[in-house]
């Protein structure tokens, strides 16, 4: 009897001490994540202005705003996704439902990883000497095309994988009504595994978002106002690169501007989209 | 259930007999069936008989064979490259595991429900319409009286009628086999595979999908696999004991239940194997 209560006090003991470890890893993650986000906030607020929405990014010593960069940014990361997404859904579609279980699967899942955790500068530096060397200039298309190779293998592997976790009952059951392969991925597959796929697709984005060495060697940067992207553009991550280097004290706050709203779009789009997507499932 | 007289049209897949045919008549002949799972014979010689129009029960132990004959009825073994099956499985005289066959069409003419129900994530009557669309053009109008008519059979439409644009995985464990069931004869099979359509459900939906084969054997052949000898005897007609991939005996369920020929049908019927 007493051997059993000292079983159990020295469990309870291991019990606390274990859980009081485990929070304290937690706080530990938690506390870089508030500083970061409590900096972005605080030197953020008190340089965002009307001017950041209505005025180019200005010369050193003028007062601006950051629309150039953020119109550049929207159209660099829409080409991104418009490139990236739908390639790498089908690419996902096809290591989960119709090369699963064959070595070549394996082989292009192994590659996929490489790719996923490849240096992004890399993929800059690759993408620049693709479609920046030949053309002679940087473009927004080259940025475009370097966030869509980073956002690629972030999407085969997010569908890949939740297509691999729709069980294959599902998939045979849609098989004896007669349906061809091809109407059970699109009608049953892909609406079953939606979730992970649009999770996924948010994920690529954040990771594009925030992206400069790709797009300094593509889209690199533009002081001037242009939606074309044959020409250089502006991009809030490469404006922040070059604003927060510098010694002007205009140009931090706009970085610190910058950065602040690369933070709240990211976080609004994953936290929205999933609220969004929850309540219709 | 008045639903079945306004939309039975005679054009359908559904083979209504002369009056007077023989009630006996074979509908699915299995000659000399082996199956294998790469080296392994999960099924040895397997000659066996389904009724048209009757409800044939297969019960046996775990891995005896059971579910594996229902997945050669269907061909769903083709799915996975290493499972293959020799021999002759004949419907109305011919062998659907011949290579060649046109496995859509064949599924259009042999439907089946699993164990677990397997909706899919769309709406009620998209879950049905699904199949029917694989199949046949219908207007509109002519798709929803075949979903009201389809769910009706199934016992479920009075339960769906009001939210038929709702998501199928908003019902029950019990309401989502039922409507499995629905979606299954809506494309009007000849035949019906059940592998054990109700061990995953509660005491009350599965009385009510027992109520609901006898109600279907009167326009499908049926073959259902169960774990259940009261099932098998409240449900089937003819009833086929499989044991180790063999067949051991097939014959009435009244025959199988109280005058077994065989030493090893009486043994598994009163509990003591298996």
């Amino acid at each position: 009897m007493s051997a059993s209560r000292a079983l159990h006090r020295r469990r309870h003991v291991v019990n606390v001490i274990g859980l009081g470890l485990a929070t304290l890893a937690t706080l530990f993650g938690l506390i870089w994540l508030v500083w970061i986000l409590g900096t972005t906030l605080y030197n953020g607020v008190s340089a965002i202005s009307p001017h950041l929405f209505t005025q180019m990014t200005p010369p050193p010593g003028d007062s601006g705003g950051l629309l150039n960069a953020i119109v550049g940014s929207a159209i660099i990361i829409a080409l991104g996704i418009v490139l990236g997404a739908p390639v790498g859904v089908m690419a996902g579609t096809f290591l989960a439902e119709y090369a699963h279980g064959r070595a070549f699967a394996e082989i292009v899942r192994f590659l996929n990883d490489i790719l996923l955790s490849a240096p992004s500068i890399i993929i800059g530096l690759f993408v620049y000497t693709l479609a920046v060397r030949p053309v002679g200039h940087f473009s927004g298309w080259a940025g475009g095309v370097a966030l869509a190779v980073v956002l690629l293998p972030v999407v085969v592997r997010t569908s890949d994988e939740t297509m691999r976790l729709v069980p294959s009952a599902l998939r045979e059951a849609a098989l004896a009504l007669g349906a061809p392969k091809w109407r059970m991925v699109a009608q049953v597959i892909w609406p079953a595994a939606r979730t992970g796929i649009v999770t996924g697709i948010l994920l690529g984005i954040a990771r594009i978002s925030g992206e400069t060495a790709p797009l300094l060697f593509t889209a690199l940067n533009n002081q001037y106002w242009t939606a074309n992207p044959a020409n250089p553009m502006a991009n809030i991550p490469v404006v922040i690169f070059q604003f927060a280097l510098s010694p002007y004290d205009q140009w931090h706050q706009l970085a610190w501007a910058g950065a602040l709203l690369m933070t709240v779009v990211v976080l609004v789009l994953s936290v929205g989209a999933r609220a969004a997507l929850r309540r219709r499932s | 259930m008045p639903m079945s007289q306004t939309v039975t049209p005679s054009s359908s897949g559904l083979v209504v007999p002369p009056a007077g045919q023989a009630e006996d008549a074979v509908h699915i002949a299995i000659r000399n069936l082996e199956f294998f799972y790469g080296g392994n014979r999960a099924l040895k010689s397997i000659t066996v008989d389904m009724l048209r129009r009757q409800v044939t029960a297969l019960i046996g132990p775990s891995g005896c064979g059971k579910s594996t004959l229902l997945r050669v009825l269907n061909r769903m073994y083709d799915l996975y490259p290493n499972q293959r099956a020799t021999g002759e499985v004949l419907m109305d005289g011919e062998n659907i595991i011949a290579p060649g066959l046109d496995l859509n069409q064949l599924r259009s003419r042999i439907g089946m429900v699993f164990q677990k129900p397997t909706p899919f994530p769309m709406s009620i009557g998209d879950n049905i319409a699904f199949g029917v669309k694989l199949h046949e053009k219908l207007s509109r109008s002519a798709l929803d009286e075949r979903i009201e008519w389809s769910l009706t059979r199934a016992a479920l439409w009075d339960e769906v009628k009001d939210r038929l644009g709702g998501s199928a995985m908003g019902l029950s464990g019990g309401q989502q086999q039922r409507l499995c069931i629905a979606r299954t004869i809506a494309t009007r099979p000849e035949v019906i595979l059940l592998d054990e359509p109700t061990s995953a459900l509660d005491p009350i939906s599965t009385l009510k999908i027992e109520e609901l084969i006898d109600e279907l054997k009167h326009e499908f052949t049926i073959a259902i696999v169960t774990h259940n000898m009261q099932q098998a005897g409240r449900c089937a007609d003819r009833v086929a004991l499989f044991y180790l991939g063999e067949l051991v005996e097939v014959g009435t369920a009244t025959q199988m239940f109280t005058a077994p020929r065989e030493k090893r049908t009486q043994e598994y019927i009163t509990g003591r194997f298996g």
